[in-house]
């Protein structure tokens, strides 16, 4: 509707549109307070009691409802006995063996050398070494038991979830009704913070590991459906008619064409549900998962930075063993098959057998060979620690210094302006931006969730919010872009910048967590750190696709009008790079508020805080309102940057290119 | 007309129309039965196949040409009913199409139709052995037998010793060659071919142009073959319908198109070819007056091929029928006329 007046318009009663409207918020601002006081601070009466709903809702559920045969509760109970005995078959094999019968659990000889064998399956020596090495160093560092814990979920809860997002996608491929009706239930579940759902399974399926598998596949399961639309979508059409000419009937097509067909793309989701998995690791055991992340997180309560930083970098060896094997597995193209007896034909099976055989046999022999022995178990945590209280008693003021001097010369202002802003003021400006960005219906979608915002008496809490994710994410790109145009324009320098941040990007998200608490201790500056350091990956990310996208037919082109190097990168190639770069910054602000949440351990204020607190408390209406309400925030932010990413696409006359990339 | 090979018609379509939009269907039967394309578009909808009648002779190699956009695709698509057209009739061996039920049209595809795309198509896990073999996988036959029939489908294309191989390790032909081979492979009667040599370099496409008339001389397959090259249309075509903005503007002969172009837009195609290549004899040989020359040609030969005769200093040609009896005279003047003409 604002563009069909664009071209004739030009530049300039735009600019005049958002100058009226600052102007009008800060009139507001100024002399609101007396003329409109609701509008500042939400009447008492005005207030929707949205927890105390939801919190009846689930009550009833647990307590009352009936599926017709059987209750809810029994219903739930089943499901975590369907859970619970693969677990438990997993877990003895992993961890404790069958006692009762004599029979010690899997040596860990065992699973080091399979875990090589799959390496090299995978990716051939290289490949084998590095996933041997991964899980020897979590024996060295005496984490056996807990990693072993913890690979027993992950083995659990992989598969489902990718059984479970690849039939559901395939089922929302095939009737486009459901692709619709899922599409922002996978929108919303992309943006709500993970606390806020381990509030109702915590209360659905009491607090153990099945809770802890539960979250996690209801975590990791979302990008493997939207992965699997987006990969039979674009299976080319030559091969579904292929399939069609060819007579296949419907369960022929699905699964001898389109998944076949796609399958470089699906196995990219089986990695995503593994990174995210191992993800959730840490948060998973707060519901009772035990293992790894527990380990982390008692550390983290202690504030005891070496077992910290050990079991944290336990969790990095099998993320970065499972990433790298995964994603080799997924590159491998199939070979000509030979004719040869059945051994030579099957050689890794043969192998693993063999090894399962010696292995055993070791471990009858040799007590080491059972159980990793405690003497050869290496601890740098003490070292850790004294370097930690080294660095905090020799550079505690400095580092005081630094932390003061941004509290209260950026922070400080920033969250006392953003808290002082009236909620009907900013809904009112969200719309009016929704409104040039994107038309009517964005600005309708900006207002309403602000105002549902307001409605649920979180209004500080949100803003507190805000500013948190706001300083970080700016502070993200002003390190971000700067390195991301260096490492675009120097080819020697991409390779392991990138190298550096996909390592970034497999971490968990608390280990960011640590080092930050363990310089700056708790507060919103350390909040700040972690969630920066978290966030900085897809705005360097960004903005080196964006700068290396550009053509270079128009680069030469620049060059040969005389342009200085200066001249060529701020005239044409972040001019053309800006739409990558603006999506760059939707996913920051997107990474920053998931961080944002965690940060809640660390002692902020925020939304993240509600839903933590609502977790000890098992509040499940509480938890969910706080965590939609961030959802609701990161849901504004991504429409808004991303109509404003359209427009500057469909400036600059890249509209169909940027479609398929988006 | 009468075309080179006068078989019955095995494959008929009468005033196909495909329609895209919202309603398509329920637009054209309250508009119909030949909307404008001004009203077509005023309502919103796209008209890729606009009342197109075909008939395809059992055969013979039609041909449908077209630029992109003209709904060559499209119209195949129609054929085979990949694409439900909005309106009209397809009949194959006398019945219609559209009213097959979806179990028929699955028998049907999978005995009768073979289908050859312009990428391929193939699928990338696969051998070249289990690709060729996979519609008769699909339709349930066992290994021993589907191999050894994918073999053989595999050594009529010229590939034999390579059926251990994937698709990414072959070239373009190669894959395009595995591709004809999977079409042929359940043995079918209609043998559509979608742009199959577009993807092709130049000098490859030669090369496979001569493979698919070889193919074709073997086999004696009905052929629908789709390109948007005017030379490959004319080189290959037995009869050959243009298309242009979803409608056929001339079909016939590549002889007729040529020498008879029935709109400035065909003729803009023709102009560019040499005449003696496509004009046949029959077309411009005179009644046969005066004593019988030393030499003789079939009328169906064409001018080109005759011309070695008149370099060797032959003022008159004989042309003869079929059956070798003398039908006509032709004459030096006629030849250089059509040459320099052209």
């Amino acid at each position: 509707m604002s563009d069909a007046a664009l071209p004739a318009a030009g530049a300039r009663p735009r600019g005049l549109a958002w100058l009226a409207a600052a102007a009008l918020f800060a009139l507001f601002l100024a002399w609101g307070q007396d003329l409109a006081p609701w509008a500042f601070a939400l009447p008492r009466g005005w207030q929707v009691p949205f927890a105390d709903w939801i919190g009846g809702f689930v009550r009833w559920l647990l307590d009352d409802a009936s599926l017709g045969l059987f209750t809810f509760a029994e219903f739930t109970r089943f499901l975590s006995a369907l859970l619970g005995a693969p677990y438990a078959l997993v877990r003895a094999v992993l961890v404790e063996g069958w006692p009762a019968a004599g029979i010690p659990p899997l040596p860990w000889t065992a699973v080091v050398a399979l875990a090589g064998l799959l390496g090299h399956r995978a990716g051939g020596w290289p490949l084998a070494l590095l996933a041997a090495a991964s899980f020897l160093f979590i024996a060295l560092f005496g984490r056996w038991e807990s990693a072993m814990l913890t690979l027993a979920s992950i083995v659990i809860a992989v598969p489902l979830g990718i059984a479970g997002g690849l039939g559901l996608g395939i089922l929302a491929h095939r009737r486009p009704w459901l692709a619709r009706a899922l599409t922002p239930v996978l929108d919303l579940m992309q943006t709500i913070p993970v606390f806020a759902y381990l509030v109702p399974v915590l209360i659905l399926f009491g607090f153990g590991p099945v809770s802890a598998i539960v979250a996690t596949l209801i975590y990791a399961m979302p990008p493997m459906i939207r992965i699997t639309l987006l990969a039979l979508a674009r299976v080319p059409g030559e091969i579904v008619d292929l399939g069609r000419m060819v007579g296949c009937t419907r369960a022929q097509m699905t699964w001898r064409v389109m998944v076949p067909a796609a399958k470089d793309a699906l196995m990219l989701g089986a990695n995503q549900v593994i990174m995210l998995s191992l993800n959730m690791v840490i948060i998973a055991s707060m519901i009772g998962a035990g293992g790894l992340g527990f380990d982390v997180l008692q550390a983290l309560r202690r504030l005891d930075f070496g077992a910290g930083l050990e079991a944290g970098l336990a969790i990095v060896a099998l993320a970065v063993a499972m990433d790298r094997v995964s994603q080799a597995w997924a590159g491998l193209r199939p070979e000509a098959p030979r004719a040869a007896p059945w051994p030579a034909r099957h050689p890794y099976l043969v192998a693993a057998l063999a090894i399962l055989a010696a292995a055993v046999v070791a471990a009858q022999l040799w007590p080491w060979a059972q159980s990793y022995p405690q003497a050869w178990r290496l601890s740098t945590g003490d070292f850790w620690s004294r370097v930690m209280r080294e660095i905090n008693v020799t550079y505690f003021d400095r580092l005081e210094a630094i932390k003061t001097t941004l509290l209260v010369n950026v922070m400080l202002p920033v969250k006392r302006l953003l808290l002082g802003l009236p909620w009907a003021g900013v809904a009112a400006l969200l719309a009016f931006a929704g409104w040039r960005l994107g038309g009517w219906r964005l600005a309708a979608l900006a207002g309403a969730l602000t105002v549902l915002i307001a409605l649920t008496g979180l209004w500080e809490q949100a803003m507190t919010t805000v500013y948190l994710c706001g300083v970080s994410v700016a502070f993200a790109m002003l390190i971000g872009v700067p390195v991301g145009i260096l490492a675009a324009g120097r080819d020697w320098l991409w390779p392991p910048v990138r190298a550096v941040i996909d390592t970034l990007q497999t971490l968990p998200s608390f280990v960011y967590l640590m080092p930050a608490v363990m310089l700056f201790r708790v507060g919103d500056f350390t909040a700040m750190l972690a969630v920066v350091a978290y966030a900085v990956v897809p705005a360097i990310r960004y903005t080196v696709l964006g700068l290396r996208g550009v053509d270079p037919r128009l680069i030469e082109a620049g060059r040969a009008m005389g342009c200085t190097r200066g001249q060529i990168l701020r005239r044409i190639r972040l001019r053309l790079a800006l739409p990558e770069i603006l999506l760059g910054l939707n996913q920051t602000i997107m990474f920053a508020l998931s961080m944002l949440v965690i940060t809640a351990l660390v002692g902020t204020r925020d939304l993240g805080q509600e839903v933590y607190i609502a977790l000890t408390k098992a509040n499940a209406g509480a938890g969910l309102v706080a965590g939609l309400c961030v959802a609701f925030i990161a849901i504004i932010a991504d429409r808004l940057i991303q109509a404003a990413a359209a427009r500057a696409r469909a400036r600059l006359g890249l509209a169909e290119e940027g479609a398929h990339g988006a | 007309m009468e075309g080179a090979t006068g078989g019955p018609a095995r494959l008929v379509c009468r005033n196909v129309w495909k329609l895209f939009g919202p309603r398509a269907g329920a637009w054209l039967a309250a508009n119909g039965p030949a909307p404008a394309p001004e009203a077509i578009a005023a309502a919103g909808l796209v008209a890729a196949v606009r009342g197109v009648n075909l008939e395809v002779r059992a055969g013979e190699i039609f041909v449908i040409m077209g630029l992109s956009g003209s709904g060559k695709s499209t119209l195949v698509r129609c054929l085979a009913r990949l694409i439900e057209p909005t309106a009209g009739e397809i009949l194959f061996e006398g019945r219609d199409l559209l009213s097959a039920s979806e179990a028929e049209m699955t028998r049907i595809r999978r005995h009768k139709m073979g289908m050859v795309f312009q990428h391929f198509a193939l699928l990338p896990h696969l051998s070249v052995l289990e690709n060729v073999a996979f519609p008769l996988e699909i339709q349930g036959m066992g290994r021993a037998e589907r191999e050894e029939r994918a073999r053989r489908m595999i050594a009529l294309v010229g590939l034999a010793g390579r059926e251990g191989a994937f698709p990414r390790q072959l070239s373009g032909g190669q894959q395009q060659r595995v591709g004809i081979a999977r079409s042929l492979a359940a043995e079918p009667e209609l043998w559509f071919l979608d742009e199959p040599f577009s993807a092709l370099d130049p000098l490859i496409r030669r090369e496979m142009q001569d493979e698919f008339l070889r193919l074709q001389r073997m086999l004696h397959k009905t052929i629908v073959f789709i390109t948007h090259d005017f030379d490959e249309a004319i080189r290959l075509a037995d009869r050959i319908a243009i298309m242009k903005d979803g409608a056929v503007e001339q079909s016939g002969t590549p002889e007729q198109i040529v020498l008879l172009p029935a709109t400035p837009y065909v003729a803009e195609f023709t102009r560019a070819v040499p005449r003696a290549k496509v004009v046949r004899l029959g077309s411009v040989m005179r009644p046969p007056e005066g004593p019988a020359p030393a030499r003789s040609l079939p009328a169906t030969a064409t001018v080109a091929e005759a011309a070695p005769a008149f370099l060797e200093g032959a003022e008159v040609v004989g042309v003869t029928d079929a059956a070798g009896r003398l039908v006509g005279h032709l004459d030096r003047r006629a030849v250089v006329d059509l040459m320099l003409g052209g």
